[in-house]
């Protein structure tokens, strides 16, 4: 092993020796927060979820095919039986997905208005984004153990970037006429920022967030290599019993899933 | 074949139904939810500012007074604005007699204004023009500090804007001075009443009386019915219409337009123009008002400043500029211009001296009019219309035969209006023996063109043939 390798690890073994505090917390907090999900989506009756889910689309697309399209869907996935890891997904991915919002779009705001961090977060982003997926998931089980929390974790630096990306993207591209025109009426920074920039920008933002979800449903299925469960556990398990017929319906549940977020997250619009 | 089904009118029409129900039920969850959030918001950005009141900041401050008592609600002292790495290192470079090009290559850094002077009145349109790359928008970017100036000073009136604090320049902007953009610069996410309330949201103002006012200033721009429509269903003119509103409903003092019209097709540039000088003439704002437009600048502009390369080359009205070029550069400058539309009345009108009231006396006007040594008066009524003109030898018949003055007043005289053509106007100069007199949209007279100025009309038309 060379310097690089010795370092990681040492690296590694620093966090999970001194910040046991850090990781503890972070530890019950997502705990919290996906069982507390989970416990509301596989307790709801998947008659109602679809209700709710063909309402919700319609309230956010305005459009009834989509709305209906979406339903029958979630119903496709509880046809051919997979109902409660399909929850476990959606879990772990909304819960992903948001935290990966509330990182990544701050992150992207400093980005783009500092142009002396902007080079730093971009190397951190690179990283994040192209390291190999399975990696992230090595020090999580050392900082978490098996199970759902180290999953989220894992899950969350991979699908970050693009969130940060976009927003970055989005606020650098808005006109400085628009600029002017917030610093001329006498705004300031934080009146800037949301009622200009923010708003302007959003279109992209919501583009970043949807590869968001996108990254984040792809790697809930790779931390199911460390008990992440849902389709994921599924597809890994069709995998190591040759069942094409289990691997193909866990891969179209999954599809399903993505779709439906991905329609959903392209047309919502900001309003005001 | 399940979206043709759906696609069907009926089916349509109930599924709007669902959605406006439901969005009705939900709606006021949202804005529930919302309200502690905006409160917060409120509640920050209010601590934020901790900038003084425009009183406070004015307290020791007095607007100068020019010679002729005009208050100076503008004044430009000395200004500079280099662009560049060490700005300040270019300014002894130009002192010394080195040329912006000269500048540029031994020191990479570009001159945008150098040593500029003016004051500008209270209440007047005020027209910075040039071509592109003269400065003349950087100079306005400097009047409100959207562009550092280098060095120099920016009086807004008496108070020294360069040496403001962050926080009280805002209090500044917010409160004396707006901007009307050339690409309208609207925001695009709100409907047309936000958009013109924005300046008052920034300062906090309550909701239903930013409202109120935002409504107020759209009726006077012409827009009402359209306050609830998005900035990308209007079409340009109405654009620059909401961003004329947006610059007026927070009632500034000061109004800079930075080539509000040039985005727009002539015909709806020349309604534009007519619209600003209604509102103008409504509500006496001082306006500064950029262009590169020389027969806009002719027409709105009651003085011109002429720039060249970061510099102010002449101040004047626009006759000075027709007639009396500063320099070669001026006169080149005008050459160009479409005389037919510049060499108006309106531009060599002069102030009416042989005024009588169709009220007076006919032994009045008699002798008024023998001491002045005048053959002809214009006779307008109390309030300024314009009646017709009256000769010498009828006010001697009517004295003679006891007759009123309305019987000998003659109403049938050619007038012209502001924007009549000079050759027009001559064409009248030449069939009668006196001034004709230039009357406005009303009826009042406004000024008489006198024969004298058909001499000038050639002069500044020879120019044309050099």
């Amino acid at each position: 092993m060379s310097e690089v390798g010795v370092w990681a690890e040492r690296g590694v073994d620093f966090v999970s020796d001194n910040l046991d505090w850090f990781l503890t917390g972070l530890d019950n907090l997502l705990d919290w927060a996906l069982s507390g999900l989970g416990g509301f989506l596989s307790g709801l009756p998947p008659a109602l979820f679809i209700m709710m889910a063909f309402v919700v689309s319609l309230l956010i697309t305005k459009r009834a095919m989509l709305s209906v399209l979406v339903g029958f869907a979630f119903y496709i996935i509880y046809w051919m039986g997979y109902w409660p890891s399909a929850m476990i997904t959606l879990n772990m991915t909304l819960i992903a997905t948001l935290l990966a919002v509330l990182i990544g779009i701050p992150l992207g705001i400093a980005a783009a208005k500092s142009d002396r961090i902007n080079p730093y977060i971009k190397v951190v982003l690179d990283f994040m984004q192209t390291m190999p997926a399975f990696v992230y998931l090595i020090p999580a089980v050392v900082f978490f153990g098996l199970g759902l929390v180290p999953g989220v974790i894992a899950t969350v630096i991979f699908a970050l970037p693009p969130a940060a990306r976009f927003t970055n993207l989005g606020i650098r591209q808005v006109a400085e006429e628009m600029d002017e025109v917030a610093e001329s009426f006498g705004s300031n920074a934080s009146q800037k920022l949301t009622m200009v920039q923010l708003p302007i920008a959003m279109p992209t933002i919501m583009g970043g967030v949807n590869q968001t979800i996108m990254l984040s449903l792809s790697m809930v299925v790779i931390a199911a290599l460390i008990g992440g469960g849902g389709l994921g556990e599924d597809i890994v398990r069709s995998l190591s019993r040759v069942d094409v017929g289990m691997g193909v319906e866990a891969g179209l549940a999954i599809v399903l899933i993505a779709m439906i977020l991905d329609r959903l997250t392209q047309s919502a619009k900001s309003e005001d | 074949m399940l979206s043709e089904i759906l696609n069907k009118k009926p089916l349509k029409a109930a599924d709007d139904k669902v959605y406006e129900w439901l969005r009705a039920q939900i709606d006021p969850v949202i804005l529930d939810i919302k309200k502690p959030f905006k409160y917060a918001f409120t509640y920050i950005n209010r601590k934020m500012d901790r900038s003084l009141s425009v009183e406070q900041i004015y307290e020791n401050v007095d607007c100068p007074v020019d010679d002729e008592g005009n208050r100076l609600t503008i004044q430009v002292r000395n200004l500079s604005k280099i662009f560049g790495k060490f700005p300040e290192t270019a300014i002894p470079l130009l002192e010394k007699g080195m040329t912006k090009d000269e500048i540029l290559k031994t020191t990479g850094m570009t001159v945008g204004l150098y040593g500029v002077d003016f004051d500008v009145r209270e209440g007047e349109i005020f027209v910075l023009m040039g071509l592109s790359g003269s400065g003349k928008s950087t100079l306005e970017r400097c009047l409100n500090r959207l562009h550092e100036p280098t060095t120099g000073e920016v009086n807004i009136e008496g108070l020294n804007l360069t040496k403001l604090s962050n926080q009280n320049l805002r209090a500044i902007r917010r409160k004396k001075m707006s901007m009307v953009f050339q690409n309208f610069g609207l925001l695009p996410h709100r409907n047309v009443l936000n958009n013109v309330a924005y300046g008052l949201e920034v300062q906090g103002i309550p909701e239903s009386e930013r409202l109120e006012a935002a409504q107020k200033a759209i009726d006077m721009v012409g827009l009402s019915g359209y306050e609830k429509s998005k900035p990308s269903s209007l079409s340009g003119g109405m654009k620059q219409r909401v961003g004329l509103a947006r610059g007026l409903a927070n009632d500034p003092g000061i109004l800079f337009m930075d080539e509000a019209f040039s985005a727009l097709d002539p015909l709806i540039r020349s309604d534009m123009q007519d619209e600003l000088l209604k509102i103008q003439a409504k509500l006496s704002k001082t306006i500064v008002f950029v262009t590169h437009d020389l027969d806009e600048a002719l027409k709105i502009g009651d003085r011109i400043a002429l720039m060249n390369d970061g510099k102010v080359v002449q101040i004047g009205t626009a006759e000075d500029i027709l007639q009396r070029p500063a320099d070669d550069y001026v006169s080149r400058f005008v050459e160009d211009v479409d005389r037919s539309k510049v060499l108006t009345a309106g531009v060599f009108m002069k102030r009416p001296r042989e005024l009588v009231k169709s009220n007076q006396g006919p032994r009045t006007v008699l002798k008024l009019m023998e001491g002045s040594n005048w053959n002809v008066a214009f006779a307008v009524d109390k309030a300024g219309k314009f009646q017709g003109i009256v000769e010498t030898d009828d006010a001697l018949r009517a004295v003679r035969d006891n007759l009123p003055l309305a019987s000998i007043i003659d109403g049938d005289v050619p007038t012209v209006g502001i924007d009549t053509p000079m050759s027009e106007v001559i064409q009248h100069l030449v069939t009668t023996h006196y001034s004709i007199p230039v009357l406005d949209d009303e009826n009042y007279l406004v000024g008489v063109v006198r024969p004298s100025s058909a001499v000038d009309v050639m002069n500044v038309g020879g120019n044309n043939n050099e």
